[in-house]
């Protein structure tokens, strides 16, 4: 149980970057598949080789997962080049690069240095203190990126994903825009593959593959299940209002979302290999989760015709069919 | 609305029925574990990090030991098939199952989770090349904090003899191995050591996956044999590599005899299955309190498990040939020693003889 919520946790971290960049800006970003273990390749090495502090280790990982955003925001806003091939083409070179950031290694052990984790077990920080412990941090970067979003470049972010050339004709450079969001989301992302790599003691070539799926998973699954009028209505009470604030509150909402869809993932995928599923059809199932997450909005918004006059009265529920939310 | 309410619920609960299941997964090995008070019932956890030959033989070779002995054993089989994030679950699964009493990670990535992750339950690895220099313990001659077991590390050197003492006049060996592989990497530097020595050059062609390794092999120019080592993802491609000489007359030398079942010519090298079974017995002597993991070092295989193996049918069509001496003390595969080969005599006769039949 702990390890699906602590694994949940870390992989949330990813997901909101997924979440900036597929849902807020949208853009469907493949370099998450790479930028994640350029992250953890960058905390690794500077961990073995130069002894760097674990948590600047994480700084480190989100400065090279940012650059690696940027290449691909350079490739699409100034290069032209089609978003979905600008994230492949940045995700191919970056195998590479990685593998130099390794020391033409595939695989930095960090057995034997200091990471989060010893650091972690050192303090007496396990089972459910850990998971107490991992919750706060994923909260911070949770209300670091809410904040983030909230800010007038935020806002302009925002408005980016949602109509392009509008946000242009007032004068804001979606270029600049994109750029910057690419750029946060792979930091994000960059951040989680450095923790992971100290949670599970090295830094593997081969252990972003596959990720951008995991990450769509969450933020698609997440966002199913907290859109409905419980969620909404829970958020117009004081206790809501609270959590999820008042302004740009669907992004808060659903940033909450991507990290339990996230733990909803990681619980699925545990609850599959208990049961003895073969992980070859792992991804299989991933793919199964998404797709079923992406009908659920799907049938209800063929339903809603019938409904409408309810809806209008709510504007919570508005809220919810938002495009973004 | 209603039915809106309804679906959600139904989305919903799903979900919870899935969160559940993955409780109930633990709760189920929780159940398993109960026998343990009759004494002489143990529980060992198998994390394979992904499905090939070699290290499918490793995980057979650790199960049949376990299920030989005398002891009551429930093996748990667990395999990530070569995704990290599962691998993760996998290896937390195992240590938040409080039953275990030996987990048994397969190939280097499991083997340094397991050893971040695993606490208090031993973990004895296999199928890891170099575990000093994966850190999974400090020195030869010391195990881990919580870990110890079998390194699956070939003589490189002999194995380069040998293709000294088949191929004869050899200047250059062409090593065909995957950049993204440590073990690997580890393996060339141990080769290019032993080439200066004995004197011939290495050309190395580094790949990046299964479907690079045509392209990896065509780029040798002027080699005189090629050595494949323990690489899984040219392993995985083996068969283009041998179809590359074939067709070019270069022999193809691998590191481990499953490789050349597969079709390579010759190896001094491990037998996966009896390096298994050495981890086997390893997590049997431990697990049964025989030994104490501290007074336990990692060790290297077994002279049992080292063995020369030629694939004559391959050497023919590489066409080289092998010393008779050689071939007498080795373990034959293929044409002569596998009934594999046998029954495609006999299928090539049954051929000739329906060509018969038709004209």
């Amino acid at each position: 149980m702990t390890v699906t919520l602590e694994l949940g946790l870390i992989y949330a971290i990813m997901a909101l970057g997924v979440y900036l960049t597929f849902r807020i800006l949208n853009f469907p970003d493949l370099t998450v598949d790479q930028s994640f273990t350029t992250g953890a390749a960058t905390a690794a090495i500077l961990i073995v080789n130069y002894d760097l502090d674990p948590v600047l280790a994480l700084g480190a990982a989100f400065l090279a997962g940012a650059l690696a955003g940027v290449v691909t925001g350079l490739l699409h806003a100034k290069g032209g080049i089609n978003p979905l091939l600008a994230g492949i083409l940045t995700m191919l070179a970056l195998y590479s690069i990685n593998l130099r950031i390794m020391g033409n290694r595939a695989n930095v052990p960090l057995l034997g240095n200091d990471t989060l984790y010893t650091w972690f077990s050192g303090t007496g920080i396990t089972g459910w203190t850990l998971i107490l412990v991992l919750a706060i941090i994923v909260l911070v970067v949770k209300l670091v990126l809410d904040w983030f979003l909230g800010t007038d470049m935020g806002l302009g972010l925002q408005a980016t994903g949602d109509n392009e050339e509008m946000v242009r004709s007032l004068g804001v450079s979606t270029d600049t825009m994109k750029i910057v969001g690419l750029a946060v989301s792979n930091g994000l992302v960059g951040m989680a593959g450095a923790f992971i790599a100290q949670k599970q003691g090295s830094a593997d070539i081969s252990m972003g593959i596959g990720l951008i799926l995991v990450g769509l998973a969450s933020v698609i699954l997440g966002q199913a299940l907290f859109n409905n009028r419980f969620v909404h209505g829970f958020a117009n009470t004081a206790v809501g209002k609270f959590f999820f604030g008042t302004r740009n509150r669907e992004v808060l909402i659903a940033t909450t979302a991507v990290i339990i869809g996230s733990i909803i993932y990681r619980a699925a995928v545990q609850g599959a290999l208990a049961v003895g599923f073969n992980p070859n059809d792992m991804r299989l199932i991933s793919a199964i989760i998404v797709v079923i997450a992406l009908l659920i909005p799907k049938w209800r918004i063929r339903k809603r015709p019938k409904t409408t006059g309810a809806t209008t009265a709510d504007p919570a529920f508005k809220e919810a069919t938002n495009v973004k939310a | 609305m209603k039915r809106t309410t309804l679906l959600k619920t139904v989305a919903t609960s799903a979900t919870l029925g899935l969160l559940l299941t993955a409780c109930g997964g633990d709760d189920g090995g929780n159940g398993g574990g109960g026998g343990e008070a009759e004494g002489e019932s143990y529980k060992v956890g198998i994390a394979q990090y992904v499905s090939h030959p070699s290290l499918d033989a490793t995980a057979q070779g650790i199960k049949d030991v376990l299920e030989e002995s005398d002891h009551d054993i429930e093996v748990e089989e667990q395999n990530a098939q070569a995704d990290q994030a599962t691998m993760n679950n996998v290896v937390g699964g195992f240590a938040g199952d409080g039953d275990l009493d030996a987990v048994v990670p397969i190939a280097t990535p499991v083997a340094i989770a397991a050893a971040t992750t695993i606490e208090d339950t031993p973990v004895v690895f296999s199928a890891v090349t170099d575990p000093v220099d994966a850190g999974l313990v400090p020195d030869w001659d010391t195990p881990g904090d919580n870990i110890t077991g079998v390194s699956d590390m070939n003589p490189v050197d002999e194995q380069l003899q040998l293709i000294l003492d088949v191929v004869g006049d050899v200047e250059v060996i062409g090593i065909p191995y995957s950049s993204a592989e440590s073990n690997s990497v580890v393996q060339v530097e141990a080769a290019q050591d032993a080439a200066e020595e004995l004197g011939f050059e290495i050309q190395e062609v580094a790949v990046t996956n299964t479907s690079e390794v045509a392209q990896g092999v065509e780029s040798f120019s002027n080699v005189d044999a090629i050595y494949v080592p323990t690489d899984n993802t040219v392993v995985s491609g083996l068969e283009t590599v041998i179809s590359y000489g074939i067709d070019n007359q270069i022999p193809v030398f691998a590191a481990e005899s499953d490789s050349v079942e597969r079709g390579t010519i010759g190896t001094y090298g491990l037998n996966y299955y009896e390096h298994g079974r050495q981890a086997g017995e390893m997590v049997l002597s431990l697990i049964t309190g025989e030994a104490e993991l501290a007074d336990t070092p990692p060790s290297l295989a077994d002279p049992d498990a080292l063995e020369y193996t030629f694939n004559l049918d391959a050497a023919e069509q590489m066409g080289v040939e092998i010393p008779q001496d050689m071939v007498d003390e080795a373990n034959i595969v293929g044409e002569e020693g596998d009934d594999a080969a046998t029954e495609e005599e006999t299928a090539t006769e049954d051929d000739a003889e329906t060509g018969d039949d038709t004209e």
